[in-house]
């Protein structure tokens, strides 16, 4: 065989592939404004994250004040209702984290649905509150831990000077164990874009059950799930990196 | 002893009056090692004006103590009367008496995550709700008289710990608070920055603010203070002005401690 045969071959086999790609493209994004399906599922996975979030840190900071209040002064409390109602309410949250850590999220997630809130037609606020759920245990966790590196001359500091007990937590401690634990925290809400990709299992049409769908209808799964993995990929770059500024920023205001 | 602080018509103490009484405090605690005392029937009376300097030995409960004025540490027994309040009742509360307590610390303390100005403004804005105006007029004035109002945006991390400490002193003085507690505060000082630190006190002396000292700094105590105890293994062993505890002390144990630190 020649050598310009070879070229002329390659040549031709690239133009033949290239056409074949185009092809797809047009079949699965273009063809009926299938692209659609990735568009408007992008809108609800970035929908159900935001609301997680906000769900999760509020539930987390909650859960890691209660957590630790419980750990750092129950000792010292005079016994009485007080004492008895952060008692029980440590033994609620530690609950709360062992059974939300402890499970699966998308049973969690098909539970939420299926069965507390079988009667509820809105499924986005379904996956919102399970995914919140979820993420406060998770954040529970990184924020305590956030609170417990906080020296605790910074917090008598707080209550020499009047703070009381959620005074000292908010203005003190809370602002320092968050700024601490940023890294970790970014990494949780990097990992729960990821997890919502399977809200799927109760019916929502998400980034990845968009992409799905398309398969579905052209029967061909390389194009549609190609770019549903970029597009996954493109957003956490574009948080790591938003995190990584903001890191900067905090960390050079105390310079 | 004057009994009658218990009585709540007294409203402004005058100078040389009591302003905090104690009475037979003690904190016993169980640890491994057994029963520990570390404070054991403490009976005193700090009046509006005086500078109380505390000494002794580490171990003596001299911090505890300190920390027990304004229940950082919480007793086991006796009593604090502030004001003439009973500080350790439920019916009393303790933040609101806090704000007229400040305390400085060995180790600052300062609010790493906020300026100088605003960890000296944050409690008179959120506490006694001063605008931020007044409350950085009043930081900046004094500021102005340590010596650091060019200071006033940087943060804790860019100061020497001489800095830092002089700023903590001012951030307690920036609640107008009636008494100033100071736990070893210049411990944790390089000896070349003691000065700048005891020199603030000492002017904060004159001015007629009541002080409570724990310190190591024999001079200080000397020079300024209006009282000196002297503790050892949770009690008061002597007490008296400067010159009767350093220039003839009579306790056996009094005189190992200052051979051992003079």
């Amino acid at each position: 065989m020649h050598y310009y045969d070879l070229a002329s071959r390659v040549c031709l086999d690239f133009s033949s592939w290239w056409q074949q790609m185009k092809d797809e493209f047009y079949l699965n994004f273009i063809k009926d404004d299938r692209y659609m399906y990735l568009l408007k599922g992008l809108w609800m996975t970035l929908q159900i994250t935001f609301f997680a979030v906000l769900i999760g840190v509020a539930l987390g900071v909650v859960a890691a004040i209660i957590r630790s209040t419980h750990d750092k002064t129950v000792k010292d409390m005079r016994p009485g209702f007080g004492r008895f109602l952060l008692k029980l309410l440590n033994l609620i949250v530690k609950l709360y984290l062992t059974v939300i850590r402890g499970t699966p999220v998308v049973v969690q997630l098909m539970i939420t649905y299926y069965i507390i809130f079988a009667s509820s037609t809105n499924q986005m606020l379904v996956a919102v509150l399970a995914f919140g759920i979820n993420s406060g245990a998770y954040v529970a966790e990184i924020i305590r831990s956030g609170i417990m590196s906080i020296d605790n001359g910074q917090f008598e500091a707080g209550r020499s000077l009047g703070f009381n007990y959620i005074q000292t937590m908010t203005f003190i401690i809370i602002p320092q164990a968050i700024k601490n634990v940023l890294p970790a925290l970014a990494n949780e809400f990097i990992v729960l874009i990821k997890e919502t990709s399977i809200s799927g299992y109760v019916g929502i049409q998400d980034l990845t059950r968009g992409g799905d769908v398309i398969r579905s209808r052209t029967f061909s799964a390389f194009m549609p799930l190609f770019a549903v993995a970029i597009i996954y990929l493109v957003i956490v770059i574009f948080f790591s990196k938003m995190v990584s500024i903001l890191e900067r920023r905090l960390r050079n205001s105390e310079r | 002893m004057s009994a009658d602080m218990t009585n709540e018509s007294v409203k402004t103490i005058e100078k040389g009056e009591v302003l905090i009484s104690v009475l037979e405090l003690a904190k016993h605690y169980k640890s491994k090692a057994g029963e520990i005392h570390a404070l054991d029937g403490i009976t005193t009376d700090i009046r509006k004006g005086e500078v109380l300097v505390i000494i002794g030995p580490s171990g003596s409960g001299k911090s505890t103590f300190l920390r027990s004025l304004n229940l950082l540490e919480r007793p086991t027994g006796g009593m604090i009367t502030f004001e003439g309040k009973d500080i350790m009742s439920s019916e009393s509360d303790i933040n609101l008496l806090r704000q007229k307590m400040g305390m400085v610390f060995q180790h600052f303390n300062l609010f790493p995550h906020l300026t100088i100005i605003d960890n000296m403004t944050l409690a008179p804005r959120k506490l006694l709700k001063m605008s931020k105006a007044d409350a950085e007029a009043k930081a900046m004035e004094l500021l102005e008289r340590v010596g650091l109002e060019d200071r006033a945006k940087a943060y804790p991390s860019q100061l020497s710990g001489g800095q830092k400490q002089r700023i903590a002193i001012v951030r307690a003085l920036c609640m107008q608070p009636d008494v100033l507690l100071f736990d070893e505060p210049t411990s944790a000082l390089d000896p070349e920055m003691v000065g700048e630190v005891l020199d603030v006190m000492k002017a904060l002396a004159k001015t007629g603010m009541t002080m409570v000292v724990v310190t190591h700094e024999m001079g200080f105590a000397k020079e300024v203070g209006s009282r000196v105890i002297f503790m050892d293994e949770g009690r008061i062993v002597e007490e008296g002005t400067p010159e009767e505890i350093f220039t003839n002390p009579t306790n056996e144990r009094l005189k190992t401690f200052l051979a051992k630190v003079l």
